[in-house]
């Protein structure tokens, strides 16, 4: 077994004790940002594109679950699928603009359209609330059956998230995911090599926008809210915060990553900080980037577990 | 709708362009050297507003002493960050600059949050700005148009020492070969931090600036970063009268485009730079070669 799949498996025990150890509602978000983080990793870990944008998905594939749920008395089923179907198109649609170009532009440009979204959101706060967001008064059916329970509810996306993970080791893994890495190491001779670099990486994209989607339609069912913060870039600033800490382009870290940032956060806000919990985190995230840039995970794998026979 | 509010929009327009523009210079001038995309630079313009507010408040500061105290003492902030924090990224890929400038930004506004709490400050405009200025065809704010008059000034300035001193010669020389400009002897170290401490002094001059037209806030550099990300991609990264000539268009062009739709002023930037990233990925003055 190799440390990665130990790592795995010590990270699975862990969210599955976790909704007994904190408050529900908390472990759920820590599994929702586990995933977006997860995409993250997908685009910057593995295709290095720095994402700074990926909050458009979370919010508006929250605010299609809420109006679904709460006004369609859709099924939460549909609702996620319509959800995803949302992402999945918004990111085709923003990626095949932003693949043009990569690195430092990259991350601005993602930020900057993700700004768009905000602004829209905003503005047609008849659709979604604008500074109120849109409660549900009800987490609604999953595939008929009822999800009010908080803890069970938990389970079920711990189930998908964990799918999610296995999905991405799969694309990682596979010619596509060896392309993505050849991108980030010298997208020139991948140019050269023949490969359609453009194509891969709105593949990545779209795949990392999907991800987020599903991750925003359970945010706003495990919140029972959308609200206009989940469009903000601060919260894409977080989820690249968490990926980073946790380690970029191991995957087991982002669920790290995300673990440790909600919890911190969570923590901090019961001190004398109060809502300025960003101050503890930005200096940790300095540090990290200063003197510990592989991250939790990548810090921990890089340890020699086993001696190598020479 | 008339003629002569068109044409006080185009001033408006300005108005908000000079800000831009100062942003991008600084923003521009600091990725030329340094190589890092300064996401702290709105937090640098939100502690230049603070520096004349506190000023004022503390020591009675007044107005046009701010206007140069403030950007000295925000640079030599920026400076000393630069010297012992960013450079230990500065060998690295661009991408860990723009994360640390960012954790740094999450700091300041944070700790200033906690000093000022989140409710807006007002800071007055000195009395010989106050009051309007007979433009022929409108009264437009004499202190908008001093704004105007200070950007441009500025832009000219920071364009006339890149171009003809020797220290922009040697600015323009290690964008284009840092290691030759080393070999000639050159302090480059000690160059990259006078220019960071420029450029952010020059967002620290834009803060103060803006001081007396909006509400003084821990969060008010939070959104015009992101505007300002978009106008460098727009003028061309790294293109100094790019960063300029794109900060006042796209001022002019979101004044005009409110007085149509008035909705599309928090976004027309945005979608100016899909647009020019659809047509001319290199931005407007920006080289192709340096579009990766």
């Amino acid at each position: 077994m190799s440390a990665r799949t130990v790592l795995f498996a010590l990270v699975a025990i862990a969210a599955l004790i976790l909704p007994r150890v904190i408050y529900p509602i908390l472990a759920m978000d820590i599994l929702c940002f586990a995933l977006l983080a997860l995409a993250l990793d997908l685009l910057f870990g593995f295709a290095g594109l720095l994402s700074f944008g990926q909050a458009m998905f979370l919010g508006g594939s929250a605010y299609t679950t809420a109006i679904l749920v709460q006004d369609y008395h859709l099924d939460g089923a549909l609702a996620i699928v319509a959800a995803v179907l949302y992402a999945t198109l918004l990111a085709l649609a923003v990626g095949m603009i932003v693949v043009r170009r990569s690195g430092i532009y990259f991350a601005m440009i993602t930020l900057a359209i993700a700004q768009i979204e905000y602004f829209a959101a905003i503005n047609w706060s008849n659709i979604t609330g604008g500074e109120n967001g849109l409660p549900m008064t009800t987490r609604g059916t999953l595939f008929g059956l009822s999800v009010s329970n908080d803890v069970a509810f938990y389970y079920v996306v711990f189930v998908a998230v964990a799918i999610c993970f296995w999905l991405v080791v799969r694309v990682t893994n596979s010619p596509f995911g060896t392309v993505l890495s050849a991108i980030r190491q010298n997208e020139t001779r991948a140019v050269a090599l023949g490969y359609r670099v453009n194509r891969y990486k709105l593949g990545a994209f779209v795949i990392a926008g999907a991800l987020s989607g599903l991750a925003g339609a359970f945010y706003a069912l495990a919140n029972r809210l959308a609200g206009l913060e989940m469009c903000d870039w601060h919260t894409s600033g977080a989820v690249v915060m968490m990926t980073v800490l946790g380690g970029s382009g191991t995957i087991v870290g982002p669920a790290i990553g995300a673990a440790v940032y909600e919890l911190l956060n969570y923590f901090v806000s019961s001190t004398a900080l109060g809502r300025e919990t960003d101050l503890v985190i930005g200096l940790v995230f300095a540090f990290c980037i200063l003197a510990f840039r592989q991250g939790i995970a990548g810090g921990v794998l890089s340890i020699p577990w086993r001696k190598t026979s020479t | 709708m008339s003629l002569d509010y068109i044409a006080a929009q185009v001033f408006n327009g300005l108005a908000s362009g000079a800000y831009y523009a100062l942003l991008a210079l600084g923003l521009s001038i600091i990725f030329g050297t340094l190589r890092v995309i300064n996401f702290s630079h709105g937090a640098m313009y939100m502690l230049g507003a603070f520096g004349a507010y506190y000023g004022a408040q503390v020591i009675g500061l007044p107005f046009w002493a701010a206007l140069i105290v403030i950007p000295i003492a925000v640079g030599i902030f920026g400076m000393v960050l630069e010297w012992f924090v960013l450079r230990r990224v500065a060998q690295n890929d661009p991408i860990y600059g723009l994360l640390l400038t960012f954790a740094i930004t999450l700091v300041i506004v944070n700790v200033m949050t906690l000093l000022a709490g989140t409710l807006g400050s007002p800071y007055a405009i000195p009395d010989a700005l106050s009051g309007a200025t007979n433009l022929g065809f409108t009264y437009f704010p004499t202190y908008k148009l001093f704004v105007i008059a200070v950007s441009l000034g500025v832009c000219i300035a920071a364009w006339l020492v890149i171009d003809r001193s020797l220290l922009g010669a040697r600015i323009r020389a290690s964008i284009e070969a840092p290691a030759l400009v080393r070999a000639f002897g050159v302090d480059t170290p000690r160059l990259v931090t006078i220019t960071f401490g420029i450029g952010v002094a020059i967002a620290a001059l834009a803060g103060v600036l803006a001081a007396p037209t909006t509400n003084v806030l821990p969060t008010m550099g939070d959104e015009i970063i992101i505007y300002t990300f978009a106008i460098v991609v727009i003028g061309g990264l790294g293109s100094i009268t790019g960063s300029i000539v794109a900060g006042f268009l796209l001022g002019l062009l979101q004044a005009i485009g409110a007085v149509y739709y008035p909705p599309i002023a928090t976004t027309l930037i945005f979608i100016v730079m899909v647009l020019i990233i659809w047509m001319r990925p290199s931005g407007l003055l920006g080289r192709p070669e340096s579009t990766r």
